[in-house]
């Protein structure tokens, strides 16, 4: 038995035999023709030709993969049309005399090189892309023959790197993950490996073409790979992979079922998340909508004070593809842990309990106007939320709240459509939690964000980790706090939900059910989990024995 | 000629799909529109040395349309850039 190991890219178990991709390596002609104008007809068909295969690549993935994967093969034709591109390679031929595939090689090399060169990681990808595409050319001015024999054994796959377009040309059915000796975690191999559902193991400097036809397994969770291994290494990763089966497919069954207890109790599951590329994992473990969206990844991914317009675009991009499903925004949340430079915050002593988040806002008024002016104008393209966090007093919701009313006279008053949003608060303090019933007055939702709360309620900093022994996640004075906050809301007619690391401990879902939690946003992969625990709670029975009680 | 600028907002920056789409989008007019940051600059059909120039979000560029058609084209463009990019 050989071991070899490497990063990464995507989890899961695969047993079965190696099957090495070799890049198809050829000779290009560079003897020079008299004919230019037939070759620049063959390189425009050729051209032509590519763009319609890379049409069928863009379907064939979209359906196989989603959009998401399939996205760079739209790229890919709209590179053809470059025209410095074009202008190249026909260049080459009538200028230089080359014939076609010679100009292709020289021209395409070319741009790749540009791209390697680039310092941003997204960019330097791109030669990837050119190659692929250079090849894709090649292989039809010299009629080679693309398909290659796959046979009906399914496989590990082993190759350098694969472009997009040999990924997608595989056979699916048969692939059972991928080993390559390049690539990042962000490269094609590794978002298709992800999208399928397959293990992926990159940089794997030890790829030797002995291994051709070799049985191995790939252990996708430690990134390592086992060549010809020993019975035991078999029947252990056999099983497993099956266990591994049989939770995905019982995952899969709760796509599109309802977050619904046996007794007929409902419970919106939502997802939290950090941007607008988080949306496709949203949409991926069907969550019911986004219980909270940090909105700080507009402050933190910018160097400089970000412009409404900048904020809009983002908000109204994740309400737009979300929609019709709920999307609650929180306003602001920078200060304690989370600095940046353009906003000077001083050095604090103590920045759990400082200057942070509302507190921010509503001495930087002009600073806070621009997001919620910014949110307003998003609330036409889906169904918002607003939700403002580290609240602690009435007069800061009726604060916000009156700031938030003249932003939306301003904007109507310029004649900017707004849609019925709702708007709500964190409820992250003890003090939020015990003066719950006066803030509900106020607003049509509460939040429990239960990993502050728990850190203010006990005095116990989440970031220190000599704390550990002292710090109990199911603290008695936690859960009656969160058991107040839903009783004030539930007294007052408004929805209340957790957002917190809590809203995702399975062992604490009944409990919250019972209290009358309407909605539980937890990352995009405790989504269907959690809706499995839901469906399978019976709350018309008596209090179970695992139920957590606070007293 | 007709100039705006205009602050990128796509977290991935000028990347290949939008700036490929800009350059059909461009194309339905006879005006040429050009990019310009940095000192650099890209006409927007090529789509690798546009891609080139590395605009990242929150990275502000020039625009600069010259053509008979260059008030159409330069709002189709600004359009474009707000809605995609």
């Amino acid at each position: 038995m050989r071991t070899a190991g490497g990063i990464k890219a995507a989890e899961g178990i695969a047993i079965g035999r190696i099957r090495i991709c070799r890049a198809s390596v050829c000779d290009i002609d560079d003897s020079l023709t008299e004919d230019t104008a037939a070759e620049l007809a063959r390189f425009e068909q050729a051209r032509i030709r590519v763009q319609e295969q890379q049409r069928v690549l863009y379907e064939r993935a979209r359906q196989s993969a989603g959009e998401e994967s399939a996205a760079i093969f739209e790229a890919h034709e709209l590179m053809l049309d470059d025209e410095d591109l074009v202008e190249a390679c026909t260049e080459i031929i009538l200028k230089q005399r080359h014939r076609a595939g010679y100009a292709v090689q020289e021209a395409f090399d070319n741009a790749a090189q540009m791209f390697r060169d680039m310092e941003d990681p997204y960019f330097q990808a791109r030669s990837a892309d050119v190659v692929d595409l250079k090849n894709a050319m090649l292989d039809v001015l010299l009629g080679r023959d693309t398909d290659n024999e796959q046979g009906t054994e399914p496989f590990i796959l082993v190759a350098e790197d694969l472009t997009p377009s040999e990924t997608v040309k595989l056979d699916k059915s048969l692939l059972l993950g991928f080993v390559t000796r390049e690539g990042s975690a962000s490269s094609h191999t590794a978002i298709l490996a992800r999208s399928m559902n397959l293990p992926a193991l990159i940089q794997c400097r030890d790829i030797s073409e002995d291994w051709d036809g070799k049985f191995a397994i790939l252990d996708g969770y430690n990134a390592c790979l086992y060549i010809e291994p020993t019975q035991d290494l078999v029947e252990s990763f056999t099983g497993r992979r099956s266990r591994d089966l049989e939770k995905e497919a019982l995952l899969r069954q709760l796509m599109g079922a309802s977050s619904t207890t046996m007794d007929g109790r409902s419970v919106r599951v939502f997802a939290n998340i950090g941007g607008p590329d988080d949306v496709d994992a949203v949409l991926a473990n069907d969550a019911e909508g986004v219980g909270l969206f940090r909105s700080e990844f507009v402050y933190l991914n910018s160097r400089t004070d970000p412009t409404e317009d900048q904020q809009f675009e983002a908000y109204k991009r994740v309400l737009k593809t979300l929609a019709p499903r709920q999307v609650i925004i929180r306003t602001c949340d920078i200060g304690a842990d989370k600095t940046i430079g353009y906003m000077n915050l001083d050095r604090e002593e103590n920045p759990a309990l400082g200057y942070r988040a509302i507190r921010i806002c509503l001495t930087r008024r002009d600073f806070f106007r621009r997001q919620l002016r910014a949110l307003l104008r998003a609330s036409a393209f889906g169904r918002l939320g607003i939700m403002f966090p580290m609240i602690i007093s009435l007069r800061e919701v009726r604060e916000c709240r009156e700031i938030l009313e003249e932003c939306r006279r301003e904007l109507e008053g310029d004649g900017v459509k707004i849609s019925p949003f709702e708007v709500g608060i964190m409820i992250e303090t003890p003090a939020a939690a015990l003066c719950a019933d006066e803030l509900a007055e106020e607003v049509d939702f509460f939040s429990l964000g239960t990993n502050d709360l728990t850190q203010y309620t006990c005095a116990i900093d989440r970031q220190n980790a000599k704390l550990e022994p002292f710090s109990d996640p199911h603290h008695p004075a936690v859960l009656r706090l969160i058991r107040m906050t839903v009783e004030a809301a539930r007294r007052h007619n408004i929805w209340v939900g957790i957002c917190g690391e809590l809203g995702a401990d399975t062992s604490l879902t009944e409990t919250f059910l019972r209290m009358g939690v309407d909605e539980l946003s937890v990352n995009p992969g405790s989504v269907l989990p959690l809706r499995r625990i839901i469906r399978s709670l019976d709350l018309s029975r008596p209090v179970g024995q695992a139920l957590i009680q606070e007293e | 000629m007709k100039e705006f600028t205009y602050t990128i907002t796509d977290p991935l920056g000028l990347h290949a799909r939008p700036a490929g789409l800009l350059g059909r989008e461009a194309k339905k007019f006879s005006s040429t529109t050009t990019f310009i940051r940095d000192g650099r600059s890209a006409r927007v059909g090529a789509l690798m040395k546009l891609m080139g120039m590395g605009i990242k979000q929150g990275d502000t560029v020039t625009v600069q349309v010259e053509g008979d058609d260059e008030e159409a084209c330069a709002s189709a463009v600004e359009k474009f850039l707000k809605e995609n990019l």
